[in-house]
């Protein structure tokens, strides 16, 4: 039990704020080695987590760092740093808060370093640089708490191994360090818990009420296919002028632009609307946060970059466009609408196309009926752990029994065996190969039992290479003009390639020309009013939970829908009639001819990326059987195949074991593990990520990380990194468990329908990007076909 | 499947693997192995690489050996990531190239990565000239019959991007053949410069495919 400063108190008082219960109980169970405090936005979190802190501080602490506070947003941070300093100045307290982050200045970070403030805010990135160093231990001690925000988003990803990791490292250097979690509303709080610490108490604050949430009503149906959700800007508008702000989520960048700029084109009343996500230029995001602080937008376009960060207490309505995917993520979005406590939340779903209108309905009900979805995400990643030995060879030598103990006690890592983290540690130290060639050049060298790197020069390249964010390869793009040119965001370097001079694509919610690519940044100018060809951008993938693909197929077995908008019902039955609705026990294929080539239709229902490695692994017997399939795409429910030649007999391209065994076959060559070892690769610290002035000079010197994925493959097909990129790829990309479940619960009832044309449920899926090329003989016939048309033209044929 | 090419009165297979052959002469010429150059980078920057480039370099040229019975090889420089590289490789993979070197006509052109003569058989030239051509490491402007390396080019057909020769009435430029090598797109100005409006992309692959040079 700690009690507040007076000067503390009473300031509160003199502001009128009384402190709520979970934050009461926050100073009550001060003391517990590990708290997990689960409470919905708008309830004082953040506040709640750092009472114990400046309860503990007092008036006149003494120097040394008493708190570490990690964030996933740099953003956060520094928003953060403001909101404690009200309380803190206001009660005359001599506490110093300051924030680390990559925009921190040189000079600051080195004075942190020699004196450090009472409260530290940084990331997981920031402080993993802050433990390589060999000063980490003077830094560090005295640590007395670290508070972990936004838990639940951290605990999805490798930001959060690796973060378990360092706070292992921590715990090593003050064994009563003690862990606070702050979560929003989660599935499974148990399982958040053993994330944060072996013994870890679990407040619970009062959820709220209900939200208040519906399907938006449009004047006109949803279209037939396609995504952006752009029939619904009138009926959206409106509800923009009718509430204080509102955030409007798309699920991709590329939505979200185009959606933004038709919603400028129908903006008659000029409300102040901007635009916010991942691909656009730091100064552009910052512009629009800081107009959305002082209250001067009334909505904002948006992505999953504003599913976390600052508390906008003025947002009423959130909209969602798109189908939602995960329960769990839309009730977190949910809660970014109305910031007060104990209000409930309004928000509108906008389905983009009849088949969303389903997934929205099922996502409905799963709200109101408190279920959350959510998979386990099974032991830490071993890449992490190899750059978290790198990083800890940085620090200064270690004894890698020591590590190991510690290493251990990091939730995604209990169950990590001696041999498994000896086989992390010679990676790191000899490449782990097969052939041992590097005797004379390993990075870590053992003496006196103890491990140290072999060149201390190398930890600078390490420091640069720390972290488990990979980016894709994009390139900068900027407005031409007689000044260097304005920022306006980045292109995925893939993207970049197709472009040629007068091409037009959006960015920040405008259309710009393509006119020259110089040292890896492309510049555009202005073109007016032109049809844009759409930009690439890659934004994150989530496949749409098992939870509400079930719910799906359940509404898909009504005789009648009447709780969905006439249009769909209308849409479902003429599917039925033309030819049938999937069901839970068997599966539907559907055979077409479309636009001179054949296609396959598999509603398997199984998430996009079970659907993309289904795509993967029938292409491949396809290719076998000689039927020539050139790619295809995969969604949530289906995976649609294009080809020069019909599939007629099916039953052999779903059988388990072929199946099986195309999946060890092919697990081998294709796009999707390549990406994947792209990846673990960079994480792991067998290469370094590209930067722009490093590429810029690269030339000829760079090479792919595919050509060390098929040289690996070839002549070290057990190398450590080939095992974690196939774990990596079986639980994440892969998901061949939901495809097992789903050839369970169809057993032998594969219903192939041969027809004349594109059925109604297959329409939307010709929208869909991301498709795959399948590289085989239907390949190389039209790439004979074109290269002799390209002769022909060019008169040389 | 090759692609064959007539060049200043000679018949020319262009291989899919990155090799150039001349029938007439049984003479193979392959440009920028970069043997050694996982050993090279551990060496200097501290990344371990697979250290099997170097295989898997000799054993396609092996295969193009054996496949085209050459008598006569042209390495057109940079055949070693640098001079230390020989050192560096296995023991086994210096035996397999000796093996291979035994009973052939073997130059090597020194190149920008090797600029001095390794400790190795064969003949060591800054440049070999053999009617009509001449074989160098970096292309020569003025000059013609000419073919050269360095350059590692690559161009993109049907979405997807490959190494290639580049062909003009004047000059060839051969691919890199080593394992690990990155490329140059033809669309860079050191190459449209260099390479005529009308040059060829020859692209390498599971078969050799001519385009017009994509510039």
């Amino acid at each position: 039990m700690t009690t507040l400063p007076p000067a503390l108190s009473d300031w509160f008082a003199a502001k009128g704020w009384t402190l709520h219960p979970h934050q009461r109980a926050m100073l009550d169970r001060s003391d517990d080695p590990a708290t997990l405090l689960i409470a919905p936005t708008g309830g004082g979190k953040t506040l709640a987590g750092f009472l114990p802190t400046l309860a503990e501080l007092g008036p006149n602490p003494p120097p040394g760092l008493h708190t570490l506070y990690v964030s996933p947003l740099k953003a956060l941070t520094a928003d953060i740093r403001r909101n404690l300093g009200t309380p803190i100045e206001g009660a005359g307290l001599k506490i110093r808060v300051e924030d680390r982050t990559g925009d921190t200045s040189y000079t600051q970070r080195r004075r942190q370093r020699a004196d450090p403030p009472h409260i530290l805010l940084t990331t997981p990135e920031s402080l993993a640089l802050l433990l390589s160093y060999e000063d980490a231990p003077r830094i560090f001690a005295g640590l007395k708490r670290v508070i972990v925000d936004e838990i639940h988003a951290l605990a999805e990803s490798k930001r959060g191994d690796q973060l378990v990791l360092q706070l292992s490292r921590l715990q090593g250097m003050n064994p009563t360090l003690r862990r606070v979690g702050l979560s929003a509303t989660v599935e499974n709080p148990p399982a958040l818990a053993r994330f944060l610490a072996p013994n870890t108490t679990i407040l619970e604050a009062d959820p709220g009420p209900d939200p208040d949430i519906s399907m938006l009503e449009t004047e006109a149906p949803p279209p037939w296919s396609g995504g952006g959700g752009r029939y619904a800007i009138p009926a959206i508008l409106n509800q923009v002028t009718r509430h204080k702000t509102t955030l409007i989520f798309h699920n991709t960048r590329a939505q979200a632009e185009l959606f933004f700029h038709d919603l400028w084109l129908q903006n008659t009343e000029d409300l102040p609307i901007g635009i916010h996500h991942g691909s656009l230029s730091r100064e552009q995001r910052e512009r629009v946060e800081q107009a959305m602080t002082a209250g001067a937008l009334r909505a904002v376009v948006c992505t999953g970059s504003l599913d976390l960060g600052i508390d906008w207490g003025d947002v009423d309505l959130v909209i969602q466009v798109g189908a939602p995917k995960n329960v769990k993520r839309l009730v977190q979005r949910i809660g970014r609408a109305n910031h007060r406590y104990n209000a409930p939340s309004k928000a509108l779903l906008v389905p983009a196309n009849r088949f969303e209108v389903v997934e929205c309905q099922a996502a409905l009900d799963a709200v109101r009926a408190h279920t959350l979805d959510g998979e386990p995400r099974g032991p830490g990643p071993k890449d992490v752990l190899c750059q978290h030995i790198l990083a800890t060879a940085c620090a200064g030598p270690f004894d890698a029994d020591a590590l190991y103990a510690e290493v251990i006690t990091a939730g995604p890592y209990a169950l990590l065996m001696k041999q498994e983290f000896d086989a992390c540690l010679d990676f790191v130290a000899t490449g782990g190969y097969a052939l041992k060639a590097y005797d004379r050049w390993r990075r870590l060298k053992q003496t006196a039992g103890r491990w140290h790197l072999r060149d201390p020069r190398a930890a600078a390249l390490i420091r640069q290479n720390l972290g488990t964010i990979i980016d894709t390869e994009t390139l900068k793009v900027r407005l031409k003009n007689q000044f260097g040119g304005t920022p306006l965001g980045e292109v995925e370097e893939d993207f970049a390639a197709t472009l040629t001079p007068g091409d037009t694509f959006l960015i920040g919610g405008q259309v710009v020309r393509y006119e020259s690519l110089r040292e890896m940044t492309v510049e555009v100018s202005r073109t007016p009013g032109r049809d844009p060809k759409v930009a690439v951008f890659n934004g994150t993938k989530f496949a749409t939970s098992t939870l509400l693909t079930d719910r799906i197929l359940e509404i898909f077995q009504q005789d009648s829908w009447p709780d969905l908008p006439a249009h769909t019902a209308w849409w479902l039955s003429l599917q039925r009639e033309v030819s049938r609705l999937p069901d839970p026990h068997s599966l539907l294929l559907e055979s077409f001819p479309h636009d001179g080539r054949e296609h396959l239709v598999i509603y398997g229902f199984a998430g996009r990326n079970a659907q993309q490695t289904l795509g993967l692994l029938v292409t491949k017997q396809m290719e076998f059987q000689g039927l020539a399939p050139l790619g295809f795409v995969a969604t949530d429910y289906a995976t649609l195949i294009w080809g020069l030649d019909p599939v007629t007999d099916p039953a052999p391209l779903f059988d388990l074991d072929t199946l099986r065994d195309g999946l060890d076959h092919w697990l081998a060559g294709n796009a999707v593990m390549k990406r994947t070892f792209r990846s673990t690769a960079i994480i792991a610290g067998l290469i370094e990520r590209t930067h722009q002035g490093r590429r810029k000079t690269g030339r000829q010197a760079t090479f792919s990380s595919d050509i060390l994925y098929d040289t690996l493959r070839r002549y070290d097909p057990d190398h450590l990194l080939l095992q974690i990129t196939r774990e990596e790829a079986m639980r994440g990309l892969i998901d061949f468990s939901r495809i097992e479940q789903l050839l369970a619960r169809v057993g032998p009832n594969i219903d192939l329908r041969r027809l004349s044309r594109v059925t109604p449920l297959a329409a939307p899926l010709f929208f869909e990007p991301s498709r795959i090329p399948v590289q085989g003989e239907g390949r190389d016939r039209l790439a004979m076909t074109q290269a002799q048309q390209l002769m022909e033209a060019a008169g040389l044929a | 499947m090759h692609h064959a090419l007539f060049f200043h009165g000679e018949t020319l297979h262009l291989l899919p693997s990155g090799a150039l052959y001349w029938p007439a002469r049984r003479t193979l010429a392959v440009s920028d192995l970069h043997l050694g150059k996982s050993e090279r980078l551990a060496r200097r920057g501290g990344m371990l690489l697979p250290p099997y480039e170097t295989q898997a370099t000799l054993e396609k040229l092996d295969r193009d050996l054996e496949h085209t019975r050459a008598e006569t090889v042209i390495c057109l420089g940079d055949s070693f990531d640098d001079l230390a590289a020989l050192n560096g490789i296995e023991e086994s993979s210096r035996l397999w190239l000796i093996r291979l070197m035994a009973g052939r006509d073997w130059t090597w052109i020194t190149g920008n990565h090797d600029p001095g003569p390794i400790d190795l058989g064969g003949t060591h030239r800054a440049e070999l000239r053999l009617h009509p051509f001449t074989f160098r490491h970096i292309a020569d402007e003025s000059e013609t019959a000419e073919i050269s390396g360095h350059y590692h080019p690559k161009a993109s057909l049907a979405g997807q991007s490959r190494p290639c020769f580049l062909a003009d009435a004047k000059r060839m430029i051969l691919p890199a053949y080593g394992a690990y090598t990155g490329g140059l797109r033809s669309h860079d100005p050191a190459l449209t410069t260099l390479m005529a409006r009308d040059a060829l992309a020859i692209l390498t692959g599971r078969r050799a495919l001519a385009i017009p040079m994509p510039r």
